[in-house]
């Protein structure tokens, strides 16, 4: 009874980090299943989002503004990475790897500019002082303060300007090249530009969503980033694998994404209060996307193997 | 409308592997010629269509297209000119998109994109006409996913997106020879009422000798990244395969057994 009340108590905080993610989780569904490119970037460009956030915030700025300059610091994560695949020839994987370690060093200076310090590893955002636009203090909270409310309608709005987005013809131009690049080129589609463009997009939405984790938990941290990707895949993946079926429109994809990651949220502190520590997750994460990603394979494997064995008996 | 002038091109220069797949083509093609290609495995025909569509670029010589030099053209921007159907009923159509956003892709060739919509309600009636033509049923299907077609059907519609858009320069790239041999009739025949009802410049190779008789009014044999014959007008007419099989010493296997 204490087990399950103690669940029910954390499902409030689910759904914010769930959603805070979602975000997240948007972005990495435009590289992995869009472009078909799977960007590494993300681990540096959230903990990026969250630092210029942070940093501004902590200097007394409007809350608005510092989410758009984490943003565009997002984007410039998403342009070097594509620059560095499509200019320079590195493969996106290890053009991603690239500039998230560069972001690292990156990220510990942007977070010690206006201080003493060198570097910084945290910047501590306290609800009392600033103005946050989400706050985890304000969960439980029936009121506009609610984080809950702010994200939901966050995440509502992303989603209707990327369905608008999508079906432009640039949006178009962009699937084209995830789909086939040989036939985008000869439709005259410039791929490596819009290869660039879907980074861009991408790392801004996953800079958006660092912007606004660490104001939810009062905190940006250098660490915030680590293993985001995998977290990203395991939403999209849990959407597509339970959704899958009855989401066929685009944006309802988008949205499995995001219902993807909340319920990953959900899980975590299901396992969490089955006696794991919070370390483990990242194990547990791994395991999770792992396995989701056998499953189609397997299933191909297996199932060639049933038909040839029809076949023999036939003839 | 197509010039080559001079062309070479070496796969794998100072390595073990190096092959010289274009040893100085040249190649004029006046306004609505239909070239047939033949020639061996090794013979440069697909290094000379990659070449003129801008898949990679020359070592030198030049490319001209409708007066035009395209040869430092990255391949996106020569697409403007340049329609194409590739030998890979997979390579030419979007699998995971529609029939009708493929098609909008095609129609957008050579234009920039922007912001507009993607796809209008005027442009769907248009294809659902266009598609009729094909007559393969698929404008009653304009949203399934081209995934779910057969090569067939992915070879026409290919066709179809590569003409959607006039193109000045028609490029066909063994494109029956994945095909059964029903299938890839029919879509020979659309090739050439397409061809012939918009009188479009085509460049086609093939590895079957009579379908390279039976269409276009020129002929090219290719051998060891050159030209090795050019035949045209009456002689292009009254050219027999055993004429071929005559005239020229044909080595490779599988030109003799697609005969």
């Amino acid at each position: 009874m204490d087990f399950l009340l103690s669940f029910f108590n954390s499902l409030p905080g689910a759904f914010g980090q769930g959603l805070a993610w979602g975000i997240m989780a948007v972005g990495v569904y435009i590289t992995f299943r869009i472009l078909d490119i799977a960007d590494l970037t993300v681990d540096g460009s959230l903990a990026t989002g969250g630092a210029v956030a942070a940093l501004f915030i902590s200097q007394g700025w409007n809350p608005w503004l510092a989410l758009l300059l984490a943003v565009i610091a997002g984007m410039l994560a998403g342009l070097i990475t594509g620059l560095l695949h499509t200019a320079c020839g590195i493969p996106a994987i290890l053009a991603g790897i690239l500039t998230q370690l560069a972001l690292y060093s990156i990220n510990l200076r942007i977070m010690a500019v206006w201080s003493d310090a060198k570097t910084k590893a945290t910047l501590a955002l306290s609800v009392d002082r600033l103005d946050l636009l989400v706050s985890s203090r304000y969960i439980r909270e029936l009121n506009l303060n609610n984080p809950l409310f702010l994200l939901v309608i966050f995440t509502v709005v992303l989603i209707a300007v990327l369905y608008w987005f999508f079906g432009t013809e640039l949006g178009c131009a962009l699937r084209a090249t995830g789909a086939n690049q040989a036939m985008a080129r000869a439709q005259g589609i410039n791929t490596s530009w819009c290869k660039v463009l879907g980074l861009v997009v991408s790392n801004g939405l996953v800079a958006m969503s660092g912007a606004l984790l660490a104001q939810y938990q009062g905190s940006s941290t250098v660490d915030m980033g680590r293993g985001a990707i995998v977290i990203g895949l395991a939403a999209v993946i849990i959407g597509e694998v339970l959704l899958g079926k009855v989401f066929r429109n685009f944006a309802l994809k988008l949205l499995s994404a995001v219902i993807g990651s909340i319920i990953y949220y959900i899980v975590l502190q299901f396992v969490l209060r089955l006696g794991l520590e919070s370390t483990d997750l990242k194990l547990l994460s791994a395991v999770v996307v792992a396995l989701f990603l056998s499953i189609p394979y397997w299933k191909g494997k297996y199932f060639t193997k049933t038909v040839r064995k029809e076949a023999a008996r036939n003839a | 409308m197509l010039e080559v002038r001079d062309l070479y091109k070496t796969f794998n220069a100072g390595t073990i592997n190096e092959k010289r797949a274009m040893n100085g083509v040249s190649l004029t093609l006046e306004d609505g010629d239909f070239v047939t290609v033949i020639g061996g495995n090794g013979a440069g025909k697909s290094t000379l269509l990659n070449l003129v569509a801008g898949v990679f670029p020359p070592d030198s010589g030049t490319i001209t297209i409708d007066g035009q030099n395209v040869t430092k053209l990255p391949e996106h921007k020569r697409a403007k000119f340049i329609g194409r159907v590739f030998q890979d009923p997979m390579m030419g159509t979007a699998a995971t998109m529609g029939i009708e956003e493929n098609l909008a892709l095609a129609f957008r060739r050579g234009q920039s994109r922007g912001l507009r919509y993607g796809i209008t309600s005027a442009e769907r009636k248009q294809y659902q006409e266009k598609l009729a033509i094909l007559g393969l049923g698929l404008e009653d299907r304009l949203t399934s996913k081209v995934g779910l077609l057969s090569g067939g059907q992915r070879q026409a519609l290919t066709l179809l997106m590569a003409t959607l858009k006039k193109p000045k320069l028609l490029l066909l790239d063994e494109h029956t020879a994945a095909l059964d041999p029903k299938t890839a009739a029919k879509v020979l025949e659309t090739t050439e009422r397409i061809v012939r009802r918009d009188k479009l410049t085509t460049l086609m190779i093939t590895h079957n000798m009579r379908d390279a008789i039976a269409h276009g009014n020129r002929l090219i044999m290719m051998d060891g990244g050159q030209i090795v014959a050019d035949i045209r007008g009456e002689e292009k007419q009254n050219l027999t395969v055993q004429d071929l099989l005559d005239k020229f010493h044909v080595e490779n296997d599988r030109m003799l057994l697609s005969e």
